[in-house]
């Protein structure tokens, strides 16, 4: 039996999905609709065959692009998702937008409403389809990565993890962010999306020569240049950019370090 | 750097990890080839000098690989970062690990993931404490492939007397620890000499450059040929089939093959390997693949068993060798208890001995009972009950292990069992020949007609906290009331059934095993059975939950050390005091409090007659809560 380098990267990611439902009491899994997150839960349901044996949570601000959301009413019923969503109802009634600054922004309505249904459901283990080649901070997680009682990331003091043995013993009170994706790149993403064939958010797509790259909140989003319309489009236009994946993501941005201050604090 | 995008485009990335002392320029050297083979994001660089210029600061190339701001600051990378380039070859992930000592723990997260090694030595500075660390680390992490750069070459005029100074040294130390290195490379990260384009600097050197050297590395390939090892991850039942779910380590299986189960012990067969959204199903699986199988017995399998093919089954051993390096902040000491992990299953194991501890520096050893930080050492580890293994040359996969302290991974080893007996698993005559036999009397009719449910009530606690004064009188009381009860008690099953099991950590596992099996008959036969052990390991107490989990009640009989040692009904406290019982609970021997018990009875703050009256209600209340009464199906891989 002859094996790609997708039937590999997908067994390493089934294999720690499976440590992460055995070894962590209350796990969950983020789903930012995007398409890593899409991917994952496409391996989660490989993982089980066919089941998602834990909540699928989605942290709603509000500002997110009406196209995501009707694709997550749609797949979480067509696919019986036990889905949660989040969201800082008081922070919006308070008129919080990008205009008060990104970070302030993100903060409220993405990581504070993500800390508190940690808190509310007693995650102890939250699944998010980070990689590491998206951006500078990530490259540097762990598989298994664990926070603090605030939901902190402590990058200067991460535990070995080698040998795929990961760290499954935590103190009451934090929690692992487990990434099942860490490993793989962009273009490995787009090739499994067209080997399995899993259903994407058509913003994906280019429409009059832009294309989104990376999905988020509307007013921080932006397009780049394509003339991609297809899976294979993208795929082939991924083998020769030149342009980063996240440059469409404005959060990133506001300082030198703010993705970083971002993870630190708890973001994803 | 044009290069042949149908090439690239299904090639695995080959991952490369770059080693080497602290300020030997390892990530100017990755930020280096980043640029020479175009692989940088358009505006890295500009937007990386601009925030040189800003902070006033002289642009290095190992800005581009130090993202996170603590590193610009303090100038060292602290974690590993991943970073992919391509060569004409092939598609790379260079993992740039930290060449400080503090951070040793960090370096070897990212050395163990890769398929080849580079390790870089300043030709200044030569042959340093972390050239030489790194490179004995990247041997026993089962690294193979290892090329050296000696850099900053423009230091020393380029001097090729300089270079063969270095890397005669690094060839001297690497061939002592039967290291051969693919290459040795005189190179100027800085300028870009041999990194990619060859050196106009260095005309005699002939060999090959940098990046022509990882273009030399074979790609690690999956251990197919190898005997079978299938860990065994997890049991699956969300419909109606059983799936075993684990990951192929080593070797194949395929629908029809007999496996055998260690250290267990029991056998079964492949009856399909599952699979979901596929539309052929497979029949065989190799190394590497992540499946699920199903078996044509109902054989009671957990997470931490190893599958293997009967016929090449891996060794068990409760006593085995290591070589290990160690990361705990406390020293690992002789004596020392520690949780082991190897593949899925743990184990608790004893430092009995450490043999030596290994100056990376000379390769000298240091004869002590304890291991620092950051020190390699070969010890004798000694688990409490079998451990299915195989030794690191044999099979590296299930050859290696980590160890945890608390919350912490603070180590990781390779065994070897020179001078130890090599014993395998043998399928087990229950397994092979035993089937179980249905009653004709079901748990549920036993219940009905005793006109209660049977259990096991798990009294745990130390000597003297009142394990053996609560089950009496709750026997008594329940008696009274018409409950078919029985106590096992830990001093009248020793006289008798357990009469050839002395106190080691061994034997009271094993007494524990006989009454959790004795246990689960008389529940089996409706009574509710309570047993009264001080049953000080939770693993002990988890396999006989194990065994039938909905039966079982763990009671936790709470009473402080102190206040044992004040009530000392049995006198046993004043004679461990005095040295002549060796291991007591408590005292010399460790009691692991239940962490989540059914039920837990403070008999310091409680009098006898309030603490029987506690379980009392735990029993009407929560054992016979559910009406009407149905009976759990009896236990399948039982022969009765």
């Amino acid at each position: 039996m002859s094996t790609s380098d997708l039937d590999a990267l997908e067994s390493q990611s089934i294999f720690i999905l499976r440590e992460a439902f055995n070894r962590i009491d209350k796990v969950a899994m983020l789903w930012s609709i995007g398409k890593d997150s899409n991917v994952l839960l496409w391996l989660a349901r490989k993982a089980f065959f066919g089941h998602v044996p834990f909540p699928v949570v989605h942290v709603d601000t509000s500002y997110k692009i009406p196209e995501m959301i009707e694709f997550r009413d749609r797949f979480a019923k067509e696919w019986k998702l036990p889905l949660i969503i989040g969201g800082n109802q008081e922070a919006l009634a308070d008129g919080m937008h990008p205009a008060k600054g990104r970070v302030t922004c993100c903060t409220a309505l993405k990581t504070e409403p993500l800390k508190q249904i940690i808190r509310e459901h007693g995650f102890t283990g939250v699944i998010v389809g980070i990689r590491r080649d998206e951006e500078g901070t990530r490259a540097k997680e762990r598989v298994f990565s664990p926070r603090n009682e605030t939901a902190e990331w402590d990058f200067k003091d991460q535990p070995p993890e080698f040998w795929d043995q990961f760290k499954t013993d935590f103190a009451p009170g934090t929690h692992l962010r487990i990434h099942p994706l860490l490993h793989w790149g962009e273009l490995d993403v787009w090739r499994y999306i067209e080997r399995e064939n899993i259903p994407m958010v058509d913003l994906y797509f280019a429409k009059n020569g832009r294309r989104y790259r990376s999905l988020g909140c509307a007013p921080c989003t932006g397009t780049v240049a394509s003339n991609a319309t297809t899976v294979a489009e993208i795929i082939e236009e991924l083998r020769t950019t030149r342009v980063s994946e996240r440059s469409g993501r404005a959060q990133d941005k506001e300082s030198e370090d703010a993705f970083e201050r971002l993870r630190s604090q708890g973001y994803m | 750097m044009p290069y042949d995008a149908a090439v690239l485009s299904n090639a695995t990335a080959l991952k490369i990890v770059i080693v080497g002392h602290v300020d030997h320029g390892k990530s100017t050297l990755v930020g280096r080839l980043l640029h020479e083979t175009d692989s940088l994001p358009d505006g890295k660089t500009q937007s990386l000098r601009e925030v040189c210029e800003r902070r006033g600061m002289p642009f290095e190339w190992a800005f581009v690989v130090d993202a996170l701001q603590a590193e610009r600051d303090q100038g060292i990378t602290i974690d590993i970062a991943h970073i992919p380039f391509r060569s004409r070859l092939r598609p790379y992930v260079i993992i740039d690990a930290p060449g400080h000592k503090e951070f040793l723990k960090n370096m070897i997260t990212g050395a163990a993931s890769a398929d080849a090694a580079v390790l870089v030595i300043d030709a200044i500075e030569g042959v340093q404490e972390q050239s030489r660390r790194h490179g004995y680390l990247l041997h026993l992490l089962g690294l193979r492939q290892l090329a050296v750069v000696v850099n900053k070459m423009d230091a020393v005029d380029f001097s090729e007397q300089r270079f063969d100074e270095v890397s005669g040294e690094i060839r001297a130390y690497l061939a002592g620890i039967g290291v051969t290195p693919t290459q040795i490379i005189p190179v100027s990260a800085r300028h870009g000499d041999n990194v990619v384009g060859r050196s106009g600097q260095m005309a005699w050197y002939v060999g090959p450059t940098v990046i022509e050297a990882l273009d030399g590395f074979a790609p690690s390939i999956e251990p197919t040929e190898l005997p079978l090892r299938f860990p065994v991850q997890d049991v699956f039942k969300f419909d109606h089939r059983r799936i075993i779910a684990g990951r192929v380590e080593s070797g194949r299986l395929k629908v029809g093959d007999r496996l055998l189960f260690s250290p267990s012990g029991k056998t079964a067969r492949v009856a399909s390997i599952e699979s979901w959204n596929s539309a052929v199903p497979a029949v065989s699986a190799a190394a590497g693949q992540s499946i699920g199988v199903t078996l044509d017995e109902q054989i009671f399998i957990e997470r931490g068993q190893l599958a293997s093919l009967v016929e090449a089954a891996p060794i068990e051993a409760e006593l085995f060798r290591a070589r290990l390096f160690w990361l705990g902040r406390a020293p690992l000491q002789s004596g020392r208890r520690y949780k082991l992990k190897l593949a899925t299953a743990e184990h608790i194991v004893t430092v009995e001995k450490v043999e030596r501890v290994i100056d990376v520096a000379d390769l000298a050893s240091v004869a002590t009972d304890w291991v620092e930080r950051n020190a390699v050492a070969e010890v004798v580890l000694r688990a409490r009950s079998k451990v299915a293994l195989d030794t690191f040359i044999d099979n590296p996969r299930t050859g290696r292990f980590v160890l945890v302290d608390n919350y912490d991974i603070v180590g990781g080893g390779v065994i070897s069992m020179e001078g130890l007996p090599d014993r395998r698993c043998a399928p087990a005559q229950a397994a092979a020949d035993l089937t179980s036999v249905a009653h004709k009397v079901t748990m549920g009719d036993r219940w009905k007609s005793n006109r209660h449910r049977g259990g096991i009530l798990w009294l745990t606690g130390l000597s003297g906290s009142g394990k053996s004064t609560v089950a009496m009188e709750v026997e008594r009381r329940l008696f009274q009331k018409g409950y078919q009860v029985f106590v096992l008690d830990g001093d009248n099953v020793r006289q008798g059934l357990n009469s050839d099991l002395g106190f080691g950590p061994e034997d009271r596992a094993e007494n524990i095993r006989r009454v959790g099996e004795v246990a689960h008959l008389f529940a089996q036969a409706g009574m509710i059975v309570i047993t009264a052990f001080i049953s000080p390991y939770r693993a002990d107490r988890d396999r006989a939950r194990a065994i039938a989990p909905e039966l079982f009640h763990e009671i936790f009989v709470d009473a402080s050390v102190e206040e044992c040692q004040r009530r000392d009904p049995k006198g046993l406290y004043a004679k461990a005091r005095q040295g002549t019982i060796a291991e007591f609970t408590g005292l010399t021997a460790p009691y692991e409090p239940p962490l989540t018990p059914q039920l837990a009875i403070d008999t310091a703050a409680l009098s006898v007659e309030e603490a029987v009256e506690e379980v009392l209600r735990y029993i009407e209340r929560d054992v016979q809560r559910t009406e009407p009464v149905a009976a759990p199906p009896v236990r399948p891989d039982v022969a009765l």
